[in-house]
C-alpha cells in the first residue's frame, strides 16, 4: 500500500508545530502591545468638548498659572475642575457675545453643569493625590505633558500602571525644585540625575511600589 | 484538559476589565443621576454652619474693624507671608492687574475693563482692609475671588500689594547709596 501523505510531509508537521509556538507568542505579543497603544490608551487623542476651550490659548498665550483655574491642586486629591463662575470671571467681558461660548452662559444663566468630558480618566481602583505630587516637586508636565501647546486637551501619557512605576521606581529620573512645578515649559536639566537624587532627599520622597499606595 | 479550561475561562474573563475600571460610585465631579441638578456633589445645606464656618473673627473675615476698615493686618506681616503673597499674586490678579500692579495684565490687553493701577494716589491710601474686601466681594468690573482665593491667602495678596506700592514709590534718597548711582545710570533691572 503506498504512502497517502508524502515523506516530505514529516518535515512540514514538524515545521508546523514548531510555528505554532511562534504563532501563539506572536498573537500574545500583538495583544500587549495593541494593549499599550493610543487605540486602546486614548493617548495623544483630542477629546471633543462641549466647548473647545483651548490651553495652548490660554496657558502658552495668555500666560495664565495652572492654579488660577485647578484652584485646589495643592490642598486636594483632586486639581478642581472650575466652576463656569471662573470662565465668567473673564469672558463676561471678553469674546462675551462669541456664539462658541454660548454653552457657558448658558451654564451661568441657568445653573447648569457643563459636561466637561474627562480626559485624564484613571480607573476608580485607582485613588491618585494631586497634591501628594505636586507639592514633592513633580511638574504638571511630568504627566499632563506640554497643556500649553494642546488646543484641545489629550491625553500625554498611556496612564497605564507601568507608566507610573516608572516614577515610583526611580523618582529621581522625574523631580524638579519645587518652583518649577507648574512651569508648563520646563525642561529637565542635563544632570537630571545628580538634581533629582539631591531632590528625592531634599523633599523626602520614598520609591512606593506597594499595591496599597495607589489601590484601596 | 482541566487546566485548558480554567485557561480559557481567563480568556472569557479579560472582558470584565471595564466595569472595574468605571464603577457605580461617585468620585470628583461625577455626573449623577439621583438628584434633580445632576450633581454628585452637594452644596451645603440651607442654615447650617460647618465646623470653621463660623468666622468669629471680624477683621481676618471682613477686613473691617466694627463697621470701618481696618489698616491692620489679622495675621503677622513676615517674609514668608509676602513671598506667599507673591506667589498668590501672579497666580490670581497678574492677568488684569499686571506683574507690577499697573493695570496692564493680558486679560486687560485682550480687551477687559482695565482696573486703576495700585500707584495712584486714591489706592495708596486705603487701608489694608479696603483691599481685602475688594478681593473678597469684587469691586466694579472686577469679579470677587471668593471661591478661589481662601481668606489667609487674601490677606497674603494685600501684604504683597503693599509691598508693590511702596516699590514703586520710593524716594531716591531711601536708597542704599550704592545702588542708587546704579539707578541714575537707569541699568537697574526691576
Amino acid at each position: 500500500m503506498s504512502q497517502t501523505f508524502h515523506h516530505s510531509t514529516n518535515t512540514l508537521s514538524k515545521l508546523s508545530i514548531f510555528g505554532a509556538l511562534f504563532l501563539v507568542v506572536g498573537a500574545l505579543w500583538v495583544t500587549v502591545e495593541v494593549n499599550r497603544s493610543p487605540y486602546v490608551t486614548q493617548e495623544g487623542v483630542a477629546r471633543e468638548q462641549p466647548v473647545p476651550f483651548s490651553h495652548q490659548h490660554h496657558v502658552g498665550g495668555m500666560g495664565i498659572d495652572c492654579r488660577y483655574c485647578h484652584t485646589s491642586v495643592e490642598v486636594s486629591a483632586t486639581a478642581g475642575i472650575p466652576p463656569t463662575k471662573t470662565c465668567m470671571n473673564c469672558h463676561s467681558q471678553i469674546w462675551s457675545n462669541s456664539p462658541m461660548l454660548e454653552p457657558v452662559r448658558a451654564s451661568f444663566r441657568n445653573d447648569t453643569s457643563i459636561e466637561w468630558t474627562k480626559v485624564n480618566d484613571l480607573p476608580d481602583f485607582v485613588y491618585f493625590d494631586h497634591s501628594a505630587h505636586v507639592n514633592r516637586g513633580v511638574g504638571c508636565s511630568t504627566c499632563h505633558g506640554r497643556v500649553d501647546r494642546m488646543p484641545l486637551m489629550a491625553q500625554a501619557a498611556s496612564l497605564q500602571m507601568e507608566w507610573c512605576l516608572q516614577c515610583h521606581r526611580q523618582p529621581e529620573r522625574y523631580v524638579r525644585p519645587q518652583a518649577a512645578v507648574f512651569d508648563a515649559a520646563y525642561e529637565p536639566p542635563a544632570d537630571q540625575r545628580a538634581l533629582g537624587s539631591r531632590l528625592v532627599k531634599e523633599y523626602g520622597i520614598h520609591t512606593r511600589t506597594s499595591c496599597s499606595t495607589c489601590h484601596r | 484538559m482541566k487546566r485548558l479550561c480554567v485557561l480559557c475561562g481567563m480568556f472569557l474573563l479579560i472582558a470584565c476589565r471595564r466595569d472595574m475600571q468605571d464603577q457605580p460610585k461617585y468620585r470628583p465631579f461625577r455626573k449623577s443621576t439621583f438628584f434633580g441638578d445632576e450633581r454628585s456633589a452637594r452644596p451645603q445645606v440651607a442654615g447650617t454652619v460647618g465646623r470653621g464656618q463660623l468666622h468669629e473673627d471680624n477683621l481676618l473675615f471682613s477686613g473691617k474693624s466694627g463697621t470701618v476698615f481696618a489698616d491692620t493686618f489679622p495675621v503677622p506681616v513676615d517674609e514668608a507671608l509676602l513671598r506667599r503673597g507673591q506667589e498668590r499674586y501672579r497666580i490670581y490678579c497678574s492677568p488684569c492687574h499686571g506683574l507690577l500692579g499697573r493695570g496692564d495684565g493680558m486679560v486687560v490687553r485682550r480687551g477687559y475693563r482695565p482696573p486703576s493701577s495700585f500707584h495712584v494716589e486714591r489706592l495708596r491710601a486705603q487701608p489694608a482692609g479696603y483691599f481685602f474686601d475688594a478681593i473678597s466681594h469684587g469691586f466694579g468690573a472686577m469679579p470677587d475671588y471668593a471661591a478661589q482665593i481662601p481668606v489667609r491667602d487674601r490677606w497674603a495678596i494685600v501684604a504683597y500689594v503693599r509691598a508693590l506700592q511702596l516699590s514703586q514709590n520710593v524716594p531716591l534718597a531711601d536708597v542704599p547709596a550704592d545702588e542708587r548711582a546704579e539707578l541714575e545710570k537707569g541699568t537697574a533691572t526691576p
